[in-house]
């Protein structure tokens, strides 16, 4: 046990320079999807909660195939389904971008969250107060105006507790990485497990850090709403 | 022919997929009932270890619990029969797999079913044990069926979270639905490339086909359990 740790401690927690593994990768899965599925989820969500059908139809599409299907089939799809076509691998651009497993793990992860916090973020801007809409109106402020300034600020705020059950959820799902072979830490936790055949350690040790990981975003997010939600509560 | 002649596997996979989710479902119903007894009991030796049970299990990414789990578990039998000079057991991945998404789903369920029997007001049990109900009928009659109605949206989607983690289950060697569009593709990879597109196209098919049944299903229940109830009129 005290061998499978100084052995694997570093690469538990970020690898060597040049060559990072763990933790590190994770965190950096997490971050980039969360970030990249957020900035698609905002266009999204107002397209979804638009009375026009043309636009709210085809983003509802979108989430519904999203979110009825299970991440792991996705990312087998991204990762070894697209590449088995041969119009992408014509494509030089397609082609290097699909032969990376890094970049299919975070298209998979980004269009995943993308949909569930659209999801949320539809639901909030759809509960804004009518009235705040309407005096906004009586200011004369265009659509664009209403948005950036009434509608998205409120509604973001209240999606807060909701989109930190979605963050945590997809920290979570970054596990689905280490089956595409990028070296995250349950990549190497695998790694740990078959060599010193010691199961309960190897993946204890892991399990341990998901959950201080977790925990810290929980913190994050609370120190969060009680900044910007103060004037619910 | 129409899925290279692995139409049979992939039914097959299916119903395993649908055998593996409806029993987890069932087993995690149960853990949930008990752990959400647990922690709504006053009893400190019962609502704590509910308590640590269901932050460490939700705290913790499903894939690592499953690995962890399973690996540990055939480890501990493996030193077991070792010790006692017997033959190695083998986990059945089927039952494995029910009972470790079972147990972990059953934290989420306990959460669910908690919130759910918080919002039954507490002056029906009280009417209803001064009535004479015996405990039991207490919680057949007034609690269940009220405590349902508020933790079905939860159930709904607990029930989803399921049906997708059965596809991780292949990881540890079940034969369900993903497994089963993988050996397809292996097993034709001689016959073209984009056979990867098309199976593990036909498995998203096959859960997205699962989860708007199930959908279809859990509004016949919504409309069970919210009998003579009068909706909110916007």
């Amino acid at each position: 046990m005290n061998e499978l740790i100084q052995q694997y401690w570093q690469q538990y927690l970020w690898g060597g320079p040049g060559h990072l593994t763990g933790l590190v990768i994770t965190l950096w899965l997490t971050v980039a999807s969360v970030g990249l599925g957020f900035f698609l989820a905002v266009p999204l969500a107002v397209a979804k909660a638009s009375t026009n059908r043309w636009v709210s139809i085809p983003v509802s599409l979108y989430t519904y195939v999203v979110r009825g299907t299970p991440l792991y089939v996705q990312l087998l799809l991204l990762y070894s389904g697209v590449y088995s076509l041969d119009a992408v691998r014509a494509t030089p651009f397609l082609n290097t971008f699909f032969r990376d497993a890094f970049n299919c793990t975070i298209l998979a992860f980004t269009l995943n969250t993308a949909a569930y916090t659209t999801e949320i973020f539809a639901g909030a801007i759809k509960a804004t107060p009518h009235g705040e809409i309407e005096a906004a109106r009586a200011y004369g402020m265009s659509n664009f105006v209403l948005y950036r300034c009434i509608i998205l600020p409120a509604a973001l705020r209240r999606a807060l507790p909701a989109y930190s059950n979605e963050v945590i959820l997809m920290l979570h799902a970054t596990t689905l990485a280490a089956t595409a072979t990028v070296p995250d830490l349950l990549k190497v936790a695998r790694n740990a497990s078959s060599e010193y055949y010691l199961p309960f350690v190897a993946y204890g040790s892991a399990a341990l850090l998901y959950l201080c990981v977790s925990f810290a975003v929980i913190w994050l997010f609370q120190k969060a709403e009680r900044r910007w939600l103060a004037f619910l509560g | 022919m129409l899925l290279e002649g692995y139409g049979q596997q992939l039914w097959r996979g299916t119903l395993e997929t649908i055998q593996l989710a409806l029993l987890s479902l069932v087993f995690a119903f149960v853990i949930g009932l008990i752990g959400a007894a647990a922690k709504l009991s006053r009893s400190l030796w019962l609502s704590f270890p509910a308590t640590i049970y269901t932050t460490l299990i939700r705290g913790v990414p499903d894939l690592v619990l499953m690995l962890l789990l399973y690996y540990s578990f055939q480890d501990w039998l493996n030193r077991l029969t070792d010790a006692l000079n017997q033959q190695q057991i083998d986990i059945d991945p089927f039952f494995a797999g029910v009972c470790v998404l079972g147990f972990i789903y059953g934290a989420y369920f306990t959460e669910t079913f908690r919130g759910g029997v918080l919002a039954v007001p507490k002056g029906q049990l009280e009417a209803a044990a001064a009535y004479g109900l015996t405990n039991w009928q207490v919680f057949r009659r007034v609690l269940f069926p009220q405590m349902m109605r508020f933790a079905l949206p939860g159930i709904s989607n607990n029930w989803q979270v399921i049906l997708k983690a059965t596809a991780l289950v292949s990881i540890i060697g079940l034969h369900e639905v993903v497994r089963a569009a993988q050996d397809a593709i292996t097993g034709t990879s001689s016959k073209g490339a984009y056979h990867a597109f098309f199976f593990l196209s036909v498995a998203g098919l096959i859960y997205l086909l699962l989860t708007t049944l199930s959908n279809l299903v859990f509004m016949v229940l919504e409309r069970h359990y919210s009998i003579g109830i009068r909706k909110p009129e916007v």
